[in-house]
């Protein structure tokens, strides 16, 4: 859906998209990262759990909700991702405890 | 790396980094006040300025002039003495102007003897139907993408809707090597004559010469459909299609992503739960706060800045910033204020920047059907409410969006109305025969972005405070 332009040189920092390694760029945001790399980052609504993906990518929309490092509900589009962050798809409600 | 503000009180706290933001802090702190800048986002900018300081995009030119003044507000403002805190969450801001922000997942107080609300614009809803399948988002979404991430459309993508940001987007897009598959236009042509009588001061304004020369390069490499007076996006799980009307003539084309944009509309919600009293706005179609020529709220102290002030642009932000702050000062440190530019002067500056905007306004008005949208096409995302929902709800009873709530959790969701409200409002209007402001807006509570209990529950409490719930 996306991809990176070539003048792009920024450090590149590795996190986990439900285990799986993924490289993002030093200044994405997780909701950014998750675009560009193409993974399947649907994460499922909390009332019918439909597909959703980002949509304004400016912190109003929440349908960037997404579990980083155990805690869920976090606006993906907000947090900057960092080396060895973990990152789950969340797929409806948050659950207790995350 | 979360630093909480370093004192409880200031004399000035500017809510919002982008350019009334910038503007109204740095002319603050330059004049000896005590200032406290919050953002919620990464870096300072807003969304105009989008990652300033950042962008991994190096070709000057490709993000264009106007992009890089951010750079030099940004500047002054770290020259000065404005503390600045990002990744600010502002949740409350009451009218005794204590103001509660969540940073690092904590929350701290402050109190400010003045407050400037720069918080902006976001992007009018676009409730068409599939507007929420994956694949779909906003124009603005694209560009905050590209500016922060040097990020671009790489499938088979459309853009549809109208106004100035649409074909800033869609330049940016192909100068980073972007790919758009056709621009789907949806500007009435009715608001062509409409908007003539004001297209003098638009001729005039600097806006005219850049929009065209913008406008032309798109349109040599994109396809181009004008006239759209109908929009859909299909597909199961993902988007596929667009399906469009055109001159009567029903076309449907294969999309990977499809980006939606009818201009931005003011982000009311932190000054209506501080209670600034807002109108509807019959020629930008939205709320927008009651204000004095200062940029002085209903609300004693509280004053607004930039787009949240009625859309403006970035230009007339950064004079709005200036003049809410010049007003501030003039209250708290008059000596100060005399060595300031004139408030004249900024006002004529507003003028200048505020030029060609009624022309604007009336040629993007959004047309009626993609503002009220009928049947299973979804008003609020959040809850999943379709337009039949609303309209079903209406016929037994709801009168109002606040009544709404309780009828189906409109604007009940985590965005607090922020992308269905206007819609809620406009729907419920046509369908009682009311005015948008005989229906009124959702009533807006702090906390006005979630935090969790724990996080509440981690709250400094005063004895009183226990004393007041615990029985015995």
């Amino acid at each position: 859906m996306f991809k990176r332009s070539e003048q792009d040189k920024r450090p590149q920092v590795q996190i986990f998209v439900d285990g799986v390694a993924v490289a993002a760029r030093q200044g994405d945001t997780v909701s950014a990262a998750l675009l560009a790399s193409g993974v399947d980052a649907r994460r499922s609504t909390a009332v019918s759990g439909a597909p959703r993906l980002p949509y304004c990518m400016m912190g109003v929309c929440f349908d960037c909700l997404v579990t980083i490092d155990g805690v869920g509900n976090r606006q993906g589009c907000l947090v900057p991702v960092a080396e060895g962050m973990q990152i789950e798809i969340q797929k409806g409600k948050r659950e207790i405890g995350k | 790396m979360s630093v909480a503000p370093k004192r409880e009180d200031y004399d000035v706290v500017v809510i919002g980094a982008g350019p009334a933001g910038l503007a109204a802090a740095a002319t603050s702190a330059e004049a000896g006040l005590s200032t406290l800048l919050l953002d919620e986002n990464i870096g300072p900018g807003g969304q105009v300025f989008r990652a300033i300081s950042s962008t991994p995009v190096t070709e000057r030119d490709q993000l264009g002039a106007d992009y890089w003044i951010g750079a030099d507000l940004v500047q002054s403002l770290r020259a000065g003495s404005a503390e600045i805190i990002q990744r600010a969450t502002v949740w409350s801001l009451d009218r005794n102007l204590d103001i509660a922000v969540s940073i690092g997942g904590a929350s701290a107080f402050v109190k400010a003897k003045r407050v400037i609300l720069s918080t902006g614009a976001l992007e009018r809803p676009f409730p068409i139907p599939g507007w929420t399948l994956p694949g779909v988002m906003t124009a603005g979404a694209a560009q905050i993408m590209l500016k922060s991430s040097a990020l671009v459309p790489d499938g088979r993508t459309v853009i549809a809707g109208q106004g100035p940001l649409l074909w800033l987007l869609a330049a940016q897009i192909l100068r980073l090597g972007g790919r758009i598959d056709r621009i789907l236009d949806t500007t009435q042509r009715g608001n062509y004559l409409a908007a003539l009588p004001h297209a003098f001061a638009f001729l005039t304004s600097p806006y005219f010469a850049k929009g065209l020369s913008m406008m032309r390069e798109v349109k040599a490499k994109v396809q181009l459909v004008s006239g759209v007076t109908e929009l859909s996006a299909e597909g199961d799980g993902q988007l596929a299609k667009v399906s469009y009307v055109a001159g009567s003539k029903r076309e449907t084309i294969p999309a990977d992503l499809l980006l939606l944009h009818q201009g931005v509309v003011p982000n009311v919600n932190l000054a209506m739960s501080a209670g600034v009293e807002h109108r509807w706005d019959d020629l930008q179609l939205c709320w927008s706060p009651v204000l004095d020529a200062s940029g002085n709220s209903s609300v004693a102290g509280i004053a607004i800045a930039g787009d949240g002030a009625g859309i403006g642009g970035a230009n007339a932000a950064v004079v709005r910033g200036r003049i809410a702050a010049r007003a501030a000062i003039e209250a708290l440190a008059p000596a100060a204020a005399a060595k300031l530019a004139p408030m004249a002067t900024l006002r004529s500056d507003l003028a200048k920047a505020e030029r060609g905007r009624v022309f604007l306004d009336t040629l993007f008005r959004p047309a009626p059907q993609f503002r009220i949208p009928s049947g299973d096409t979804i008003v609020c995302r959040c809850e999943e409410v379709t337009a039949k929902d609303v309209l079903d709800s209406v016929a037994i009873g709801a009168t109002g969006p606040n009544q709404l709530k309780a009828y189906r959790r409109t604007g009940m969701g985590p965005c607090q109305g922020r992308l269905c409200g206007l819609t809620v409002t406009e729907l419920m209007a046509q369908a009682r025969g009311k005015t948008p402001q005989e229906i009124g807006y959702y009533r807006l509570r702090a906390p006005v972005k979630p935090i969790t209990l724990a996080e509440l529950a981690a709250v400094p409490k005063s004895e009183a405070d226990v004393k007041a719930v615990v029985r015995g």
